[in-house]
């Protein structure tokens, strides 16, 4: 039952072609960014702000607006003697695997062939899970009310606060704290940002010269060794399941 | 008649080395103890070691003497002695293995020690487990080639191990080929003058792969200094010059790939600095010329101090650092002249491979960082991208006359 909801969720997603036109723009824009550029480390550099910008603006927006769409077939199927965990999960695992998709295809297959170097493999994954983390802060977002402009509204605003509001938040404590040790505090405050843990996994591949020149035996061990590359990795995998799991306990309380 | 004796005294001054004796030492030769030959022997003779250990303590040398190992004998220090001391000029010793030397707070044990020696030679020995390797002082003319130097291992603590190479007062060195690691520094100089150290490998060294100070006018050549644990410093020395060096791998909140403290009137070209987290921190420095060096996947490729002056940086390729240049002030007195910088994003309309705008290596977060070093968590955030790009548009903060003026289009290839 489900394999069938989620290929005609899949079906309905390929229909309206936004997704393709998605693949083709991540794939028009990391093919130019490898050839503008002589060196492949720093295309994937460039590279990185459309993985922590674009791909979580997109995903986030695109699942909104496909399950207010869709939220007359819902109806529909929850009329019908079917598991509203079945129906929930067949959603869900649909816009993920298509976005998941056009993103492989648009930048995890032409960055591998290109620069596949070990910076290049941790952005295609960090970014993948990026998606799969905003796709359900989406499911989070729609689930919450019936209003579709309020719910692209708290989508938005999920998006501006972990790119943009949350650093500056964070910034501004590092500036007034910064009298103080930090070490644990700093990694506790990325812990609770998605789009940080994916830069954080990034920075210890890219930047790893300048990482270690970060005082403290408790970072340096943590900066020094693959567990951050876990920890980053394990926690946003955390970020998935969270506001999944909030979504999926407000779609079977609700009343529709 | 004279004509005659003359001749006699001449061939009997080119007869002369061939006077100097062999003595084979061997535990199953004539002379077993290394002590024994080393007492018996006269000023220019040959002191041949076979195979075997030797465990004799303290070798005194106060003669001219070749030391010579067949097939590396090991003279064993048991832990407590310095194994060769010698006092003396015109003393080879080579093709040793010497282990275990005896390690003090007060006394610097060598396996080597040099005192007041001129025409001195260390080739192709092995150390191990020694506490300072090579110890010289207050002397000259000496060449110290191709050993290998292993000092203790799993110390941790800086005070445990001794350093490498260890000069103090000495002039004429010769320092080539060697392989120094896991002393304390590799090679160590203080008041050593118009010396040559090139083509050494100096690695995993607990603190500096290199460090000097008042050591004026040396050359170094061709030396790689890998992954040590403070990487290289150089202090309060003028002349210095410095080819063809690798600076790789020296990580950590105090390692500077190449520290340069109080150096003037020196030179440092065709050095390349990989993956280091600050490839050169200048202080106090003064009338030095970098050129022709790569900065390659550094954390900082260059902090220059506002106490520096009359320095001058040109074709330098700076790639893919972390942070290209920062200070902590801001007057420059330096000059920067057509390095590559690959964070240059200027245009080049004449064609000649010369940008058309300056470049300013000095971004916004970057001295947010010098002054909050935990800032530096949220490099290639999108907001330190949106800080940096409204600084270039209005520069606040950056030193304004910290620039290139005439930035290489494409960087220098040196293979």
């Amino acid at each position: 039952m489900m394999l069938r909801l989620t290929k005609h969720a899949i079906y309905d997603i390929l229909r309206n072609r936004f997704v393709l036109f998605y693949a083709l723009f991540l794939l028009v824009i990391t093919f130019s960014l490898f050839s503008l550029d002589s060196d492949p480390g720093k295309a994937v550099l460039s590279l990185l702000n459309i993985v922590l910008m674009v791909v979580p603006l997109v995903s986030i927006i695109f699942t909104t607006i496909y399950f207010f769409n869709s939220y007359e077939f819902i109806e529909l199927l929850l009329s019908q003697p079917i598991d509203r965990k079945v129906i929930f999960f067949s959603e869900f695992l649909a816009v993920c695997l298509a976005l998941s998709v056009a993103y492989g295809v648009g930048v995890g297959l032409p960055v591998l062939l290109l620069g596949g170097d070990a910076g290049a493999v941790y952005l295609v994954g960090s970014g993948l899970l990026l998606t799969w983390v905003f796709v359900a802060l989406a499911f989070a977002a729609s689930v919450s009310t019936r209003d579709k402009a309020k719910g692209i509204g708290v989508a938005l605003l999920f998006w501006f606060y972990f790119g943009l509001i949350y650093d500056g938040f964070m910034l501004y404590i590092i500036y007034s704290f910064s009298d103080y040790p930090m070490e644990k505090l700093t990694l506790a405050l990325i812990s609770l940002n998605p789009v940080d843990l994916a830069r954080m996994v990034i920075l210890l591949k890219l930047d790893i010269s300048a990482l270690m020149g970060y005082t403290g035996a408790f970072l340096k061990d943590f900066f020094g060794t693959s567990l951050g590359i876990v920890y980053s990795l394990g926690l946003l995998l955390v970020w998935v399941l969270i506001p999944m799991v909030y979504a999926l306990r407000r779609f079977l309380g609700k009343d529709v | 008649m004279f004509t005659g004796a003359r001749l006699l005294i001449l061939l009997v001054l080119a007869a002369g080395p061939a006077w100097a004796r062999v003595i084979t030492v061997g535990p199953s030769r004539q002379v077993s103890s290394l002590q024994a030959a080393v007492a018996a022997a006269q000023a220019g003779d040959t002191v041949q070691v076979h195979p075997g250990t030797y465990r004799e303590g303290n070798i005194l040398i106060r003669k001219p003497l070749y030391l010579v190992g067949v097939g590396y004998p090991v003279i064993d220090g048991e832990g407590k002695y310095e194994i060769f001391t010698v006092a003396a000029t015109d003393v080879v010793i080579r093709g040793f293995r010497l282990i275990n030397t005896g390690s003090a707070s007060i006394n610097d044990i060598a396996a080597i020690k040099g005192l007041d020696v001129q025409r001195m030679k260390i080739l192709d020995n092995q150390f191990e487990e020694t506490f300072f390797g090579i110890h010289l002082s207050n002397s000259r003319q000496t060449l110290i080639e191709g050993n290998t130097l292993r000092g203790t291992s799993g110390a941790r603590a800086e005070q445990d191990v001794g350093n490498g190479i260890h000069l103090w007062k000495c002039d004429h060195i010769t320092i080539r080929k060697n392989t120094v690691t896991s002393h304390r520094d590799g090679i160590y100089f203080e008041f050593v003058t118009r010396s040559l150290v090139e083509d050494n490998y100096s690695h995993q060294n607990l603190r500096y792969g290199l460090h000097f100070m008042f050591s004026h006018e040396d050359e170094y050549h061709n030396n790689i200094f890998q992954n040590n644990g403070s990487g290289v410093a150089i202090m309060y020395t003028r002349g210095v010059t410095m080819t063809g060096n690798v600076f790789e791998y020296n990580q950590g909140a105090a390692a500077y790939a190449l520290l340069l403290k109080d150096i003037s009137d020196s030179r440092i070209e065709r050095c390349q600095f990989r993956n280091n987290t600050v490839a050169i921190y200048m202080e106090g420095s003064s009338r030095c010329i970098l050129q022709d060096n790569g900065f390659r996947e550094n954390g900082w490729a260059l902090k220059i101090q506002a106490s520096c002056d009359n320095n001058t940086l040109t074709r330098n390729n700076f790639i893919r650092n972390t942070f290209d240049v920062a200070t902590n002030g801001s007057l420059s007195l330096n000059t920067l002249t057509s390095n590559y910088w690959d964070k240059y994003e200027g245009y080049d309309i004449n064609r000649d491979g010369v940008g058309d705008v300056p470049f300013h290596p000095v971004s916004l977060y970057g001295m947010i960082v010098e002054r909050m070093p935990t800032a530096v968590l949220l490099w290639r955030s999108f907001l330190v991208f949106l800080l940096d790009r409204a600084e270039k548009v209005v520069p606040a903060v950056t030193p304004e006359n910290l620039k290139d003026e005439k930035p290489a289009m494409r960087s220098y290839d040196r293979g």
